[in-house]
């Protein structure tokens, strides 16, 4: 590997002050480090010695956290293809179909994203920042697979200028980056991300009697049309995939759906790695999913139509709940940053979610939603908690 | 009534080269300097000697020309042989060659029973003349106290959890007499004096014999051992509050001031860290230079020497100076080197509190030590993760916000976050845990700066 670092320090001269790419320095330092961890030691003062993380570490972290979903998600788009068709299929063939459509996806969101980042680092000279290698995988794991690339450029451009450069870049946005992105797409081009987008049929024909609904448009039309949602979830699909809205399956995964988010398990495990790591807040996580349970044992109990009757489990694995409890609400930017706000926060989320779904069907996905608003009112639960820190000091100075 | 207290939150930083518990032989430093970057809040330092001037130990050297009442001392007698100054004819330090028998400038002895009927006004007076009124440390802003202010008490922290820290207990062996001596003329000047021991080791006698004392047991990881965090949980402060604080080899140098009637700079050193051939304590003075404790001591020549330890200590030259308060020289690896992919490799041997994918060391068992370098292992960043700095600090404070209502500039807010309750040294393992890499220590000086200036 000398001869790589060799290669860096020979062009470094180039970029550095007075050096003819001197512009580019950013760029030239966000590959360098990506390979090498920089030489600079602790100043005079201060620590003189410093812990091993930093970071690309963090971030890493996350990522390696998500990829249970994406390598399930993978497959899914596969699984829920040849479903639609009524053809079996070999695992491998699965994969195949999902790798195909997922990866495209990827690789805008990431190729759009830093092409971003590395413009803006370059404009006000500041070093790349980490935070959009998770965001980047974010972006293809909430959107469905049948999603127009060009969507997925804009909606990344979109996010990483409005949602994030806008306040400052990474560290100081106030909206979760990935979920602008969504959001953004949701209100721009709703005809490609709601309806039944969640499965990639292509050029085959679908079996008769297919319907590409997900359990919260059931839960909708429930509202709407009065019909019981239970048994339309049970009877869903009974020609052509039987059970395919029944509890394991839900929870496993095998349903239509953004690409990594319909695998609760998978979230689980994500969510087993951010906790372990300490990365994500476990706090966050948990109070999540109990807001959603509470408010569902509240709808239960008010019981008006058959959505509200649906049993509370039911909702934490439908939907991208379990994904946007572990790997969205979980951003430490966006969300609260005190340990007590975060419960406030989590708790919130949870029940704003399943309020959103239940009694305002016309925006299925709840956890977006009630992820961006409680993202605007972080700020102000954290201020009434360091409120009360400054209270407790000067009721100690009373006393 | 003496109060017991457990702390959960903390670090304790296990490192390499813990000095072996004896005092070695060595010919003593030819040279010894009084550095005022050892010292907060010196405004205009006044040199009052010259090079060439000959000192006994105890002769006013320098003073602050803002407070010229608080004089710092020589601590050897010898010739003044160099007053060195850096950029803008900053001083940087005052160095004097040693007499080999030190010469002590002759103060008013006392009996222990006469230290009793010693008005306030006489021990201030004679701390301020004889060079150890500077063992006083004011809090707020962690600055040498103002004679004039009466505190509500005084702290004394008996341990120090820092990352190698010498062991008092070794460091104050046979000074009973001293440290009892020092406690009762602090007792003049509040009569709350505390005595915090360690509640996880056996305390030694010399602390629990004082008397007028309200002796406190602190138990948990490194900062229990700070005089900070413990003023926090015994006695807080709050505005307009002024709290002292001396270390216990303060305590005995003001002992020793008034029994022998003398300014006696010497004290125990221990040399640490992983470059030292064989760590272990000296017995010198005050502001030693260091060349003689290096000398054939090192496993290597590319290292760093840390005048203190590696969280609050201070880079030095390989023959600088410790400084005032510095009882531990500590000698690690320079670590400026690049790592190929340094970022994710899983190591077992890179210490981190945190447990990120490949960071393994949690798995190690807590007695293991680790050979810890001055790498920053990352670049700065902005801040990103939550929650972490409030699992170092085991105080009611929001270290986050605190550090950025300094930022800020925003003086209401870092008031009412409690700037007045930290100084440096408090928040050290949040600079070192710290994923962003950011100057906290550096910052909160600023933040203190600010609230003392303006």
């Amino acid at each position: 590997m000398k001869f790589l670092r060799d290669f860096f320090d020979k062009q470094k001269p180039h970029f550095e002050k007075g050096g003819k790419y001197e512009k580019f320095y950013y760029i030239f330092e966000a590959h360098e480090t990506l390979l090498f961890t920089p030489k600079s030691t602790t100043k005079s003062r201060g620590v003189q010695i410093r812990d091993a993380v930093d970071m690309k570490r963090m971030m890493i972290t996350v990522i390696v956290a998500m990829i249970p979903c994406l390598l399930f998600g993978m497959y899914n788009v596969g699984h829920q293809h040849f479903i639609a068709l009524g053809q079996e299929a070999a695992f491998i063939d699965k994969f195949w179909i999902g790798l195909l459509k997922v990866v495209p996806i990827l690789v805008v969101s990431y190729a759009t994203g830093l092409g971003v980042e590395f413009t803006f680092a370059t404009i006000r000279r500041h070093p790349v920042n980490e935070g959009f290698l998770v965001t980047g995988m974010l972006i293809p794991l909430v959107l469905p697979p049948t999603i127009p690339l060009w969507q997925v450029a804009l909606a990344t451009i979109f996010a990483v200028i409005l949602g994030k450069e806008a306040f400052g870049g990474t560290g100081m946005n106030i909206l979760n980056v990935a979920l602008t992105a969504r959001a953004f797409l949701y209100f721009a081009y709703p005809s490609q991300i709601s309806g039944e987008v969640w499965t990639y049929i292509g050029d085959g024909t679908a079996v008769s009697g297919y319907s590409g609904a997900t359990p919260l448009a059931l839960g909708a039309d429930a509202v709407a049309n009065g019909t019981n949602m239970m048994e339309s979830m049970s009877s869903f699909g009974q020609d052509w995939a039987a059970d395919i809205f029944s509890f394991s399956n839900l929870f496993f995964g095998f349903m239509p759906g953004s690409i990594g988010e319909t695998s609760a398990l998978m979230c689980l495990v994500g969510a087993l790695i951010l906790i372990f790591t300490g990365v994500g807040s476990w706090k966050v996580i948990v109070s999540v999913f109990a807001g959603a349970f509470g408010a569902g044992l509240l709808m239960n109990a008010i019981g008006a139509n058959s959505f509200m009757d649906l049993p509370a489990h039911y909702h934490l694995v439908i939907g991208g709940m379990a994904f946007g409890a572990v790997f969205m609400a979980t951003d430490p930017v966006t969300a609260a940053q005190t340990e007590m706000g975060k419960w406030i926060y989590g708790f919130m989320i949870g029940i704003l979610t399943v309020i959103i779904r239940v009694l305002n069907p016309a925006y299925p996905e709840g956890i977006m939603l009630a992820i961006l608003f409680m993202n605007v009112f972080a700020p102000l639960i954290d201020f009434y908690i360091v409120q009360a820190n400054k209270k407790r000091r000067l009721q100690r100075a009373a006393v | 009534m003496s109060k017991f207290i457990k702390l959960r939150k903390g670090f304790d930083i296990n490192l390499v080269g813990k000095a072996e518990k004896k005092i070695a032989d060595f010919e003593q430093p030819e040279t010894f300097a009084l550095k005022p970057s050892s010292f907060h809040g010196i405004q205009r330092p006044k040199v009052l000697v010259k090079e060439g001037d000959t000192v006994k130990a105890g002769t006013p050297i320098l003073i602050d020309g803002k407070n010229d009442r608080i004089q710092h001392a020589a601590p050897v007698s010898g010739e003044i042989v160099e007053v060195k100054r850096g950029e803008k004819r900053k001083l940087l330090e005052i160095v004097i060659l040693a007499d080999k028998e030190i010469e002590y400038v002759e103060f008013p002895k006392h009996s222990i029973s006469d230290i009793n009927n010693l008005s306030r006004e006489d021990c201030q007076q004679t701390l301020l003349q004889s060079g150890v009124w500077p063992n006083i440390i004011q809090r707020p802003y962690g600055i040498i106290a103002n004679p004039d202010d009466e505190p509500k008490s005084i702290f004394i922290s008996t341990f120090d959890t820092h990352p190698l820290a010498p062991d008092f207990d070794l460091i104050l062996k046979d000074q009973d007499k001293y440290f009892e001596a020092g406690i009762e003329i602090l007792n003049k000047f509040s009569e709350h004096v505390h005595i915090n021991v360690n509640a996880d080791a056996e305390v030694s006698p010399v602390f629990t014999k004082a008397k007028n004392a309200q002796l406190n047991k602190f138990s948990g990881p490194h900062p229990s051992g700070n005089v900070g965090v413990q003023i926090h949980h015994i006695d807080p402060i709050n505005k307009g509050d002024v709290v002292w604080t001396v270390n216990p080899i303060g305590v005995t140098q003001i002992g020793k001031l008034f029994l022998e009637g003398k300014y006696d700079a010497s004290r125990v050193v221990a040399v640490t860290g992983s470059e030292v051939k064989t760590p272990q304590y000296y017995k010198t003075f005050t502001g030693a230079n260091i060349k003689k404790f290096v000398q054939d001591n090192l496993k290597s020549d590319h290292v760093r020497y840390i005048g203190g330890n590696v969280l609050t200590g201070e880079k030095i030259a390989s023959d600088g100076y410790l400084g005032f308060f510095d009882n531990q020289l500590t000698i690690v690896p320079e670590g400026d080197y690049h790592e190929l992919f340094g970022w994710i490799m899983p190591s077992f041997k890179k210490l981190s509190f945190h447990r990120a994918i490949g960071l393994l060391s949690f798995l190690n068992s807590g007695n293991k030590e680790y050979v810890v370098d001055t790498n920053t292992h990352g670049e700065d960043r902005a801040f990103v993760q939550s929650g972490t700095f409030e699992r170092v600090t085991p105080m009611d404070i929001l270290p986050t916000h605190l550090i950025k209502a300094i930022l800020a500039e925003d003086f209401d807010e870092m008031e009412g976050l409690g700037i007045y309750e930290v100084i440096e040294e408090d928040l050290a393992l949040c600079e070192f845990i710290d994923v962003s890499k950011h100057d906290i220590q550096a910052i909160l000086r600023e933040g203190l700066d600010l609230m003392q200036y303006s």
